[in-house]
């Protein structure tokens, strides 16, 4: 697992990077209710702003570390539902609760695997959170 | 909790009587594409006229509002709303006016709206005002408009709003709404516009520099000639946002400061009720040509000394709302302007300042005010001390609750750690600032002793502790059965 | 007035705060500003002095007897009960509910109040009020314009002109779309479906639209659909909801309007209360405050502000819209006002507007130098073609026998210099419009 200055996750499986927020930021952030997630089948750059993450009373913006096409949204935390109906069981609890694992937020596939060479690994990134 | 209206329908119940119908329908002949008939009866309950009523008391009971309790909502003005003025706003040849009446029709109204922006430009400095707006966030969006007007006739091309980091976010939203960029432009320490980093920002694609003044901090912007300067010499235009219009009423105006443009809150400075959300009305003033830029129609006296509305003037922005502005509301500012009159009108600012800094004084033992020994119409006290023993400023607002008071406005600005911005107006007394001092030093003593007392709060309110994050994770928005 | 300090009290506090005199709290204030100014105000007005002077200008304005002006805003019978409520200082008297706990009056009544426009228009969510009709279109056209990415609305001509131009004002009139209505005036479907381009984020029907006449937008739904543009209904005379389809099954995804006709008095065009629902799937992008329900920490159920983070508060610069004061109270009005009425008193009220105006539409057509301009199909509103007498003539001599006469269009339509528009509600009586119809004619004679 890679950890991106703006306090996202990223694991890699082949050319697809999967992307969530970490568990610091979540705590940062405090009790998720929305987030506003990529939309699917689109290209963005590395470092591009795709979505945001709410809180009650903030919100921050939420960018891709790996530039790439979107192919997929974590169907938990999405507004739809694969068919395109209104999704009326997201559980944004997963962020806060799960932050590695349930609370993954998209997968995105890479355009340019040396995006990854900029991302820290955990003792760097915990050493800039604790700075 | 009080069941929804809906729940406590009983069929066939019947309510207010409305008018009777009187017309023989064999007479005539109604025809509707069938394709766009209703095919079903609104779902509305049936209930009668005492059911409503007890409902609706029962929820009032659950409100506390300026009538009952000290409000010291900072930046949002909470004054005592005189009861003359509702009476005069609900006289029959105000309320049952149409809007589309002839002009000969409607003298006594469009004299109002004359005289209240007469004595509006008077209060301001400015030359002229539109009351339009419907809110004060509306008077800004309308301030953008005219500033994206104003440069267009200029044909400048000028793109950026800069904004102070402590102002109300509805500056940026309003600049962004209009199409601009903003610029933030940062605090110094004693709380006042840097104006290093004004001179660093303001460049020739600044349009405008929006300015509360006194600030959200409660300071007086004393460098205001020379950022004025700063602006006028690189072209720019400088707005007053009227939400702390209190600080200063009958005392200083705008216009003398070099403010090119202003709106102001008549639920705020000019005593009107807020309703509990509204509606309240956001006139918007302006000096010189820029007046010109000013929505339409707009009201006028003409040679004759009667009053009209006049339509035509190529420079306007066009108009930003149906109809003339909240007229009900601007009569009761009207009779407030009124009743103060030239005698009594500086006492508003005179008596809410000595409020506020009364109140800082006797406050300044328990919280950290990071900005200052002294203050406008309101201060912003940060609760970091008690946050370090584990209380934070909400939990210390909902204490307040219990004991008879309404909070201040908390977690704003956001350049104060936990703050809590304590606007007390002036028709408080001094034997309510003292309790009001009393009861957050016994608060205090909680805070210190029995932190779970705050953390529970509120205690005596109608629900305890209410969850946020439910409410948003999973929105209920109306009621289902 | 109005400030309770005595001498002695400002003499104690100017004491503790370690000030000589209330000028010296302003030493942060330059000199140059400071009180420069003798303010040209009149002299204090006693209450008394008030009240003489109010009614003077009360008495330079003209209640009509009956009044058939419409337009976006209408005089409708207000049960005493309405004000009995919106007087209370509880409501009137209190903030937007930030404090949830203090505030669940307001909270609960904003819900119902929510629950009511959702019904009514048929839609999943509604927003707790917006400043009028006007400004609840151009919401609706920033969500639709987030929503599709795309930049242009499509309006009809016979939506409100004043609605028109303020939508002009928020969004660019270079980014407006005008299609014609026809003959009928109805907005010509032939010519907004040639007009649909992958440019136009939504099309807004008004409807009954400005001039009285129900339009079909089923017809063009389907259309605009396909197009990825979102349909947006407008409505400003809400009664009109008892007789014809809601706006959620003419397909629309947005219902805007004014619901001034429900508790709110006409007061001279303000405060009235804009409204705004949607579907579901735009509840995320709606503008203004919502409330809603959840529970307490004992599992009690209440009341919050909900979906803050949509806004400028918190936002700021991203916020898609500045709403933060709104029309809080005349939601309140339209709440307890339909409560009062409830579902039968709707129905009658609605089914009798359509009644008198078809009775009224009739009289006059009936007339000689008066045609209904329209044929198609109307609510409690049409519009009059007058052949001997200028709308204006009419308007003017109706009002000097304290009528209300309608709304001369030339005004806003120049090819329309000889028609008037009529409305018709429950408050004026057969006899109001036998009346209307026989000063109508007596102008023809003369």
């Amino acid at each position: 697992m890679k950890f991106s200055q703006e306090h996202e996750w990223v694991t890699v499986k082949g050319d697809i990077a999967t992307v969530g927020i970490t568990e610091y930021a979540a705590d940062q952030l405090g009790d998720i209710v929305y987030v506003e997630l990529p939309e699917i089948d689109t290209e963005y750059g590395k470092m591009d702003r795709v979505g945001s993450i709410e809180s009650v009373k903030t919100v921050s913006d939420l960018f891709t570390p790996i530039g790439g096409t979107v192919i997929e949204v974590n169907p938990a935390i999405s507004d739809t539902t694969p068919d395109g109906d209104v999704n009326d069981d997201q559980h944004f609890e997963y962020i806060n609760q799960d932050a590695y694992d349930k609370g993954w937020l998209f997968k995105i596939r890479m355009s340019d695997p040396k995006d990854l060479d900029d991302l820290m690994n955990k003792e760097e990134y915990d050493a800039m959170i604790k700075a | 909790m009080t069941k929804i209206i809906f729940e406590k329908t009983s069929e066939g119940r019947k309510g207010s009587a409305v008018p009777e119908k009187d017309i023989n329908i064999a007479e005539i002949s109604i025809d509707i594409d069938e394709e766009m008939k209703a095919d079903k009866i609104p779902d509305l309950p049936e209930l009668s006229e005492l059911d409503v009523i007890r409902h609706y008391t029962e929820l009032a009971n659950k409100n506390i509002c300026v009538n009952s309790h000290f409000y010291p909502l900072g930046s949002c003005t909470m004054k005592y709303n005189p009861c003359v003025n509702e009476e005069i706003a609900s006289m029959r040849s105000f309320t049952d006016i149409h809007p589309y009446q002839v002009e000969s029709s409607v003298s006594g109204n469009l004299e109002i709206m004359y005289l209240l922006k007469k004595y509006l430009c008077e209060l301001t400095g400015m030359d002229d005002f539109t009351l339009q707006p419907a809110a004060g966030a509306h008077g800004e969006f309308t301030a953008m408009l005219m500033t994206k007007k104003w440069f267009e006739l200029k044909k400048e091309n000028r793109t950026k709003i800069l904004i102070p980091d402590s102002a109300h976010g509805t500056n940026p939203a309003s600049a962004n709404m209009a199409g601009f960029e903003v610029v933030q432009i940062a605090s110094n320490e004693n709380g006042t516009v840097n104006l290093d980093d004004l001179e660093a920002k303001i460049d020739d694609k600044t349009a405008c520099f929006m300015m509360t003044n006194p600030n959200t901090l409660g300071l007086f912007e004393r460098d205001i000639l020379k950022i004025s300067e700063k602006i006028h010499s690189k072209g720019g235009l400088l707005y007053y946002d009227g939400a702390n219009l209190n600080a200063i009423l009958g005392l200083v105006r705008p216009g003398d400061a070099g403010f090119d443009f202003v709106h102001l809150n008549m639920h705020k400075t000019f005593s009107t009720p807020h309703g509990g959300g509204g509606p309240g009305a956001g006139p918007v003033g302006a000096k010189g040509k820029l007046a010109e830029c000013l929505p339409l129609p707009k009201i006028i006296q003409k040679e004759d000394k009667t009053f009209s509305l006049m339509y035509d003037n190529p420079s306007s922005i066009g108009r930003v709302k149906a109809f003339y502005g909240n007229f009900l509301v601007l009569v009761k500012a009207l009779a407030y302007i009124l009743s103060m009159g030239k005698d009594e009108i500086a006492n508003v600012a005179k008596l809410s300042v000595l409020n506020a800094n009364y109140l800082l004084k006797k406050l300044e033992d328990i919280y950290e005010i990071p900005y200052g020994k002294s203050c406008m119409h309101e201060f912003v006290a940060s609760a970091d001390r008690q946050k370090n023993i584990g209380v934070t400023a909400i939990d210390i607002c909902k204490r307040m609750l219990d004991y008879g008071f309404h909070a201040p406005t908390v977690y704003f600005p956001l350049i104060v750690h936990e703050a809590l911005m304590i606007e007390p107006t002036e028709t408080e007394s001094i034997q309510t600032l003292d309790l009001y001092s009393e009861i957050l030093h016994k608060i205090q003593e909680e805070t210190e002793k029995n932190p779970d007392l705050l953390h529970e709060a509120p205690h005596n309110m109608p629900v305890k502790r209410l969850d946020d994050v439910t409410a948003a994770r999973k929105p209920d928005l109306a009621y289902k059965k | 007035m109005y400030t309770p300090h005595t001498e002695q009290e400002i003499k104690q506090m100017l004491n503790t705060v370690g000030k000589d005199s209330l000028d010296d709290l302003f030493e942060s204030v330059p000199k140059e500003i400071y009180n420069t100014h003798e303010m040209n105000l009149p002299k204090s007005y006693s209450e008394n002095e008030l009240k003489k002077f109010f009614r003077k200008l009360a008495s330079e304005n003209k209640v009509f007897e009956s009044n058939f002006l419409g337009g976006g805003c209408y005089n409708h019978y207000i049960p005493s009960a309405v004000s009995a409520i919106t007087s209370d200082s509880r409501f009137f008297t209190a903030y937007t509910p930030y404090q949830a706990e203090a505030s669940q009056g307001t909270l609960q009544a904003i819900y119902e109040y929510q629950t009511y426009m959702s019904r009514l228009t048929g839609m999943d969510v509604s927003n707790a009020s917006l400043y009028d009709g006007a400004t609840a279109i151009c919401e609706a056209s920033i969500i639709s314009i987030a929503e599709t990415k795309r930049k242009k609305v499509m309006i009809s001509e016979a939506l409100h002109p004043e609605y028109a131009e303020t939508l002009a004002s928020y969004i660019g009139s270079e980014n407006i779309i005008k299609v014609p209505f026809n003959e009928n005036g109805l907005t010509d479907y032939e010519v907004l479906k040639s007009k649909l381009t992958n440019e136009i984020a939504c099309v807004i029907l008004q409807n009954p639209n400005f001039l009285g006449s129900i339009e079909n937008p089923n017809k063009i739904a389907e259309a605009v659909k396909q197009n990825k543009s979102l349909l947006v209904i407008a409505i400003n005379e809400p009664y009109s909801l008892g007789v014809i389809k809601n706006p959620r099954d003419c397909g629309a995804d947005i219902a805007v309007g004014d619901a001034q006709s429900f508790g709110c008095s006409m007061g001279f065009g303000g405060p009235s209360l804009g409204f705004l629902t949607v579907k579901r799937n735009l509840m995320r992008k709606i503008s203004g405050r919502l409330a809603g329900k959840t529970v307490d920490k004992d599992g009690n159920e209440g009341f919050v502000l909900t979906l803050q983070a949509r806004e400028q508060h918190i936002r700021r610069e991203k916020a898609s819209s500045n709403i933060c004061s709104n029309e809080a109270l005349c939601a309140l009005s339209a709440t307890v006002h339909l409560s009062l009425i409830g579902k039968s008193g709707f129905m009658q009220t609605a089914e009798n507007n359509l009644e008198k105006a078809h009775y009224m539409a009739k009289k006059i057509s009936e007339l000689d130098g008066f045609t209904l301009k329209f044929k198609s199909s109307f609510f409690n509103e049409f519009v009059i073609s007058c052949s001997k007498e200028t709308p204006e003539e009419i308007v003017e001599r109706m009002a000097s026998k304290n009528i209300g006469g309608g709304i001369p269009l030339g005004r806003f339509y120049p090819n329309m210099k000889d028609c008037l528009l009529i409305a018709v509600t429950e408050m004026n009586t057969k006899e109001d419009i036998d009346n209307f119809v026989k000063e109508l004619s007596e102008g023809v004679k003369k």
